[in-house]
């Protein structure tokens, strides 16, 4: 397929297959996530990028033969090491035998949380999340790095006032629809954030939904106005708050004596402590995911500004 | 009590899967592409609908009602927006219905012949 | 029964497909949608190897005696978000080879480099 915003549909649509597959494999918190990201924000990102680099692909020449051999020959060595696998659901497969059975059997007495996707992802693995949550976060760094441009104060306002002129003639019913639904979004996103103990959810899927509440603001009603309403600056300090906090509370487990992210004892009560820590360290996961999903697509859709901008300037220039 | 409750909310559930059925069977079949997003638009948000309802009757909770109430309103209100939004993108970029297209070619063939 | 092994199967081939993309097109955004397919056939693999025949989603309840293993759902959760803000870091630098060299496709890119190198090898000759 050449036609590229094609391809970007297609991907969408597997990525909202792959997260009912997920809800098939009792993945529910994985297909939460998968659902918001795969469909929603990882579509949205690839297309703002195709609007500025082109969206049909070039026919090639040569011949994907070479392509093709290497392919069948890695998939037939993956496939004759499959071999060896445990067959498809079976109990006795080893990977349920070493650490889960004690998430499983112990967590309700160690942890006292019901989900327990979440009492291994904010307790027991804790260490791990801390890094996915710098990557995350480094990545923010990154997108800021290459895309980030100067913008001046008088564009914006300009810009401002043609969109709020313009909102009575174009997508007025798109318009009003998003604003009635983005309140229900961001209250959606916070009750998976603090329902994330209990049933599905948790700081990345929050964060997820959150950012997509702000990204369909920030798509309808302009850039400039979104970021009247979300300062860039202020979301860059909470993307910092956010690891700091989740820094923090292992540090602070660290000074009461106990281990790096271990909750025990920021409480007197075992258990009391434990909820604390997962409260706070969820928190600074869906603040951190938030905004850095929020920076990402607000410095390419800027990115994307700038670009036509520079093209609007070099036309009027050319003309004159 | 119990069968009355049975009764209509299979009823509802039934023409919600006809209507989505159809609504397939129209998206496959219509000629373009206006035609083809009027029967899902249309036939979807309501079988949707009808299937919610036929739910609703036989919940036993009354969060599952709730929830239920919930994603009613949500289809309810997504629905007709997604189908117009389509549509309006689709006539933005100049795509016109396939009958106009024809009214159209008819229309230059009868000026063509009476040139002639 | 051997078809006991057909999860695997689907994973390898989505792999295959993702591994294609990525070698076979030429131009860059397509290479990272090929990523990212590769990058969900693991993600499928995972879950499916978490899947315990007769298990409940893994939230305890009363009543429920087998569970999935929580284990391989953390590791995709977090893999996921993590997923997206490389993916994101990728379409960025996208964006800039664009900027730069006017093309996403690899084989102008490609050619404007060598063109670049020999200019600047015989400068140096000179």
């Amino acid at each position: 397929m050449k036609d590229l915003f094609a391809v970007i549909m297609l991907s969408g649509i597997y990525g909202l297959l792959s997260a009912s597959f997920f809800v098939a494999m009792d993945a529910v918190d994985v297909a939460f996530t998968e659902a918001a990201v795969g469909a929603g924000i990882s579509t949205l990102l690839m297309l703002v990028v195709i609007t500025m680099t082109g969206r049909k692909e070039k026919p090639t020449r040569h011949k994907p033969i070479s392509a093709l051999f290497v392919v069948i020959i890695t998939g037939g060595l993956l496939i004759y090491g499959t071999l060896d696998m445990p067959y498809f659901g079976a109990a006795d497969a080893p990977i349920h035998n070493h650490t889960s059975p004690r998430y499983i059997n112990d967590s309700m007495q160690e942890i006292g949380i019901p989900n327990i996707v979440t009492s291994v992802l904010a307790s027991y693995r804790a260490f791990d999340t801390f890094g996915e949550v710098v990557v995350i976060f480094t990545a923010g760094i990154g997108v800021l790095a290459m895309l980030s441009v100067a913008r001046r104060k008088e564009d914006e306002d300009d810009e401002i006032a043609s969109i709020n002129d313009s909102m009575h003639q174009q997508h007025l019913v798109i318009r009003i629809v998003a604003k009635m639904l983005i309140p229900f979004i961001l209250l959606f996103a916070l009750y998976v954030q603090f329902h994330g103990d209990f049933g599905p959810g948790g700081g990345f899927q929050a964060g997820v939904i959150f950012a997509a509440a702000i990204i369909l603001y920030a798509m309808l009603f302009g850039l400039a106005t979104a970021r009247r309403v979300i300062n860039q600056t202020f979301i860059q300090l909470i993307a910092a708050i956010g690891v700091l906090l989740y820094g923090c509370v292992g540090l602070v487990s660290l000074m009461n004596g106990g281990n790096f992210f271990d909750y025990n004892v920021l409480s007197s009560d075992p258990i009391a402590g434990q909820h604390l820590g997962i409260l706070i360290i969820e928190w600074g996961v869906g603040c951190t995911v938030a905004s850095v999903m929020v920076i990402i697509f607000f410095n390419f859709a800027g990115r994307r500004q700038f670009q036509s901008l520079k093209k609007q300037t070099k036309h009027t220039e050319s003309s004159k | 009590m119990d069968t009355v409750i049975t009764i209509s909310s299979g009823f509802f559930i039934l023409v919600g899967c006809f209507l989505c059925f159809s609504g397939g069977v129209g998206l496959l079949r219509f000629p373009d592409f206006y035609t083809r997003m009027h029967a899902v638009g249309v036939t979807d948000t309501l079988g949707a609908g009808m299937i919610l309802i036929g739910l609703m009757f036989i919940s036993s909770d009354i969060l599952v009602f709730a929830k239920l109430v919930m994603i009613l309103l949500l289809t309810l209100l997504i629905g007709p927006t997604t189908s117009h939004v389509l549509a309006k993108a689709a006539y933005h970029n100049g795509l016109m219905p396939k009958a106009l297209n024809k009214l159209k070619k008819n229309n230059d063939k009868e000026a063509n012949s009476s040139t002639l | 029964m051997i078809v006991g092994l057909f999860n695997d199967w689907v994973v390898v081939v989505l792999m295959m497909i993702g591994l294609y993309i990525v070698i076979a097109h030429g131009n860059l955004v397509k290479k990272l949608i090929g990523l990212s397919i590769f990058q969900t056939s693991v993600f499928i693999f995972y879950i499916s190897m978490a899947k315990v025949d007769g298990g409940t989603a893994p939230i305890l309840a009363d009543g429920v005696t087998q569970y999935s293993n929580p284990l391989p759902h953390v590791l995709i959760l977090t893999a996921i978000v993590v997923g997206i803000a490389t993916t994101a870091l990728g379409l960025s630098l996208v964006v800039r080879i664009k900027e730069a060299y006017s093309s996403i496709e690899e084989e102008n890119i490609q050619k404007q480099d060598n063109k670049a190198l020999k200019q600047s090898a015989m400068e140096q000759q000179a």
